[in-house]
């Protein structure tokens, strides 16, 4: 167990937020357990995870959103309680997200002071002094380029992030939150922003920032803490601290997961992807997927790997590039015809692409393959029953009977019915996305040990996964993408999890 | 892999059971409850002749009832069958003035009908429009048409062989509408629960998401249930007209509602997914039963909108207020 380390010589002041002993459990899921953040005045703390590693839970619980089961959190030393999103801005913390909370309708003054708006003596909004007053905090804060009277929907993502920081201002927010602020950004932008922080900086603000970018961690943040399922696994000064051991403590060593052995018999290339693009998510990709394969794809969210699965199943469009299926050139325009010749996309969103919440488990299963359990267009719900049942059992479903609600069925359960309905139409090639986020420990095995049943049978397995121990435990090869380009294929012998980290997150090693 | 035999189990309760405690076996104890206060109140209403009267209060709404299900299980709606059908009767008066005959006639109703459907599935699935906006467009456009057409005027004169299909007797009491609607009662029954269409129809009602990642062309579905819709008013037009004799364009005015009361009191969710054509049939017969109840009792036509109204709206609320109530003891 870690404590917060006794503050240094070098850092008399004492922590603005801390927060200590923070647990939050789903069902199923143990988000976060016994963590501990404290952000400083006047100091950058990156917060560092993979995904899943609890850093969006924890940013909830600050933000009031989402209540703690166990833990304390204290500003200045006195113990707050942020029951609601209100309370959270009433005690000076204010987040700026990916997809900022924004009213694109208002005018830029409008945004700032939203809520705490100039009164005139009638009660009414002084809408003169509010343009005085945003004028002034954009100036203060060097974004005087920007027009106060400015509908905000006609501003840039940048321009947007800008307002956002001067509402922070405007309400006086001691405690600045940014998730990943730099995602939408341009270089430029990203240079802008920075200067933005630097300013709160010299404010005094305490800023918490999350990025997967080690560059900007390092570039911008005094401090850091590391999360890893759930934990906070090391924090300190990022002077004192080389990349290569951040990356270990995101990563760690503990293997609580046993994957299933298997001897791998690879055969002939099935799938061969060429120089497939995108308009906008990816570009050039191009890979071979053997018989009786599991390739995994690994990077960071918004990588592109979700769009390259639909887009060979069938779900996006290309803008060029060719996909051939045994030889076979395929340009499937539709899932149908992509599950006609074989190739199948289990997606990542479960609740809404995934399982049809309403209908009972046997037609989620016969669902793709209805044209075979029926006669003529007339369902034969005996073949409906027997092949829901073969595939549900192989999977060891947990279920009271199959003409249950699937929605009534746990995250796992559901997720095997998922599986279960796309290896029911017998694909030659089955691509999975993510398919253990979210789902308990004992589903995780189970969803493993049959996807190396399959292989070993014979399919071939394109495994979409942003957890690190799933992809070295159970791929052949590796792709690690990176903003919509491949950055390498690796074989995944001997191959450790630091080198996926770097080449995901873009450090030439 | 372990082999524990875990046998899951086809259904845990038999289908006799599940039909028993169903919204269906309720409606069908409503319909025989309203069917005694019936013949307590008024002594004219046990009586063959009687109940055939009855079942032209519901066919011709019933017919769109049936394909309207199907059309609101798959989460869309279709609020301008009303006015199709006065376009569809518009259509054929113009026709009999052109000089066509029965079989003519019957054609171009049902083909107006059909149009029109595949006018509002076009701007619904081409377009991605919200159905309950579009149709209420067309509402009012389909029945501007026919107000256009004729003004104060009205077609009359229809053939006398075209007075079968809303006068005439099959057999005895049993018209040619109630044959026609057993049909296809039976009809829409089969598709929408034997069919693989029908099965489609359930599962983009419930996810269209997840319907089209297993491959269902979820905007072709929809377009067919709107040229479904469309046809079955063409076919309400041709009762219609034919039992009244003559096209004004005021004809079927409020029909929308009458319809779509039915489905829902049939059990079908407003909000898509699930229902029956059990249920819908039997609430056809409830909410004829209701309407020739009142008017045997001389309630005025005013006053009969009114208890439909409060009839929708509790229909709507009760399984919505059920379910809260089921939630708040379960907490």
């Amino acid at each position: 167990m870690m404590h917060a380390p006794a503050p240094t010589t070098v850092n008399a002041t004492a922590p603005l937020l801390t927060l200590s002993g923070i647990s939050k459990s789903f069902p199923g899921v143990r988000a976060l357990n016994d963590v501990a953040l404290s952000l400083y005045p006047g100091q950058v703390t990156a917060l560092i995870g993979e995904n899943g590693a609890g850093k969006s839970t924890l940013v909830k619980i600050m933000t009031g959103i989402y209540q703690p089961d166990a833990g304390r959190i204290a500003i200045d030393g006195r113990p707050v309680e942020l029951a609601s999103a209100h309370a959270a801005f009433e005690n000076g913390i204010t987040a700026i997200h990916q997809e900022t909370v924004l009213f694109d309708d208002l005018s830029v003054a409008e945004n700032i002071f939203l809520g705490h708006a100039p009164r005139s003596r009638l009660g009414l909004i002084d809408w003169r002094t509010m343009r005085a007053n945003a004028r002034e905090v954009l100036e203060t804060m060097r974004a005087g380029h920007i027009d106060a009277d400015a509908r905000l929907r006609d501003l840039g993502i940048a321009n947007k992030h800008l307002v956002a920081v001067a509402r922070a201002m405007s309400i006086d927010a001691q405690i600045v939150i940014m998730d990943e602020p730099t995602a939408a950004l341009s270089a430029k932008e990203i240079e802008e922003l920075f200067l933005l922080i630097e300013f709160l900086k010299e404010e005094g603000k305490a800023i918490l920032f999350i990025s997967h970018k080690f560059d900007e961690i390092y570039r911008i943040a005094d401090r850091y803490t590391v999360f890893r399922d759930g934990e906070m696994v090391g924090e300190g000064r990022l002077t004192d601290t080389a990349e290569g051991e951040i990356v270990r403590l995101m990563v760690g060593r503990s293997v609580e997961h046993i994957f299933p052995e298997r001897t791998p018999k690879i055969g002939a290339p099935l799938l061969a992807v060429s120089g497939l693009s995108h308009p906008t998510e990816f570009e050039d990709i191009s890979f071979e997927l053997k018989r009786g394969e599991i390739l995994g794809f690994y990077g960071l969210v918004g990588a592109g790997r979700s769009e390259i699965m639909q887009a060979i199943a069938g779900m996006t469009r290309t803008s060029g590039g060719s996909i051939a299926l045994d030889g076979e050139t395929l340009a499937p325009k539709s899932a149908a015809e992509a599950i006609a010749s074989g190739i199948v996309y289990v997606p990542e969103e479960r609740g809404r692409q995934g399982v049809v919440i309403g209908l009972p488990i046997f037609q989620n299963v016969s669902l793709p393959s209805l044209s075979k359990t029926s006669k003529n267009g007339v369902l034969r719900l005996a073949e409906e029953f027997a092949l829901a049942r073969t595939y549900t059992e192989r999977l060891d479903l947990r279920a009271a009977s199959l003409s249950q609600d699937v929605g009534t069925l746990s995250g796992g359960n559901q997720q095997k019915v998922v599986i279960a309905k796309w290896l029911a139409t017998k694909p030659r090639v089955i691509i999975l996305d993510e398919p253990t986020k979210g789902i308990d420990i004992g589903s995780k095995a189970a969803v493993h040990g049959f996807m190396a049943e399959l292989v070993a049978e014979g399919l071939s397995v394109i495994m979409v996964s942003s957890e690190l121990p799933e992809i070295l435990g159970m791929s052949d090869r590796i792709v690690v993408m990176r903003e919509g380009r491949m950055v390498n294929i690796y074989d995944n012998d001997g191959l450790d999890a630091e080198t996926l980290v770097r080449a995901a997150a873009g450090i030439v090693a | 892999m372990t082999t524990i035999d875990r046998h899951i189990p086809d259904r845990l309760d038999s289908p006799l059971r599940s039909a028993l405690f169903s919204w269906e076996a309720l409606l069908v104890l409503v319909a025989v409850a309203i069917f005694i206060v019936n013949s307590l109140a008024s002594p004219y209403f046990l009586n063959a002749w009687s109940i055939s009267d009855l079942t032209f209060n519901f066919v011709e709404k019933g017919l769109i009832a049936l394909a309207m299900a199907l059309l609101i299980i798959a989460g869309e709606i279709d609020l301008s069958v009303a006015a199709i059908i006065a376009l569809a009767s518009t259509a054929m008066g113009m026709a009999m003035q052109a000089g066509l005959d029965t079989p003519g006639l019957v054609i171009v109703g049902l083909a107006v009908g059909l149009a029109c459907g595949a006018f509002n599935g076009l701007l619904v699935t081409r377009l991605g429009l919200p159905s309950i906006v579009v149709t209420i467009g067309t509402m009012s456009l389909f029945r501007g048409i026919a107000f256009i057409v004729l003004g104060d005027e009205a077609y009359r004169g229809y053939p006398q062989s075209f007075a079968y299909f809303g006068q005439g007797y099959v057999w005895w009491v049993v018209s040619f509408e109630i044959v026609l609607f057993a049909v296809m009662a039976v009809v829409f029954w089969f598709l929408l629960h034997r069919t693989v269409f029908g099965r489609t129809v359930f599962t983009i009602g419930n996810n269209p998401v997840a319907a089209a990642f297993s491959g269902i062309r979820v905007e072709r579905v929809k377009f067919i249930l709107f040229c479904l819709t469309g046809l079955m008013a063409g076919v309400a037009s041709v009762l219609l007209t034919s039992r009244l004799g003559s096209t004004r364009p005021s004809i079927a005015q409020g029909y929308e509602l009458e319809v779509i009361t039915m489905v829902v009191l049939g059990g079908v969710s407003i909000l898509g997914g699930s229902g029956s054509i059990v249920g819908v049939v039997l609430a056809a017969v409830i909410m004829g039963l209701v309407t020739f109840g009142l008017g045997l009792l001389n309630v005025p036509g005013i006053v009969m909108s009114i208890a439909i109204g409060m009839l929708l709206i509790t229909v709507i609320a009760l399984p919505i207020l059920w379910q809260r109530l089921k939630k708040a003891r379960t907490v």
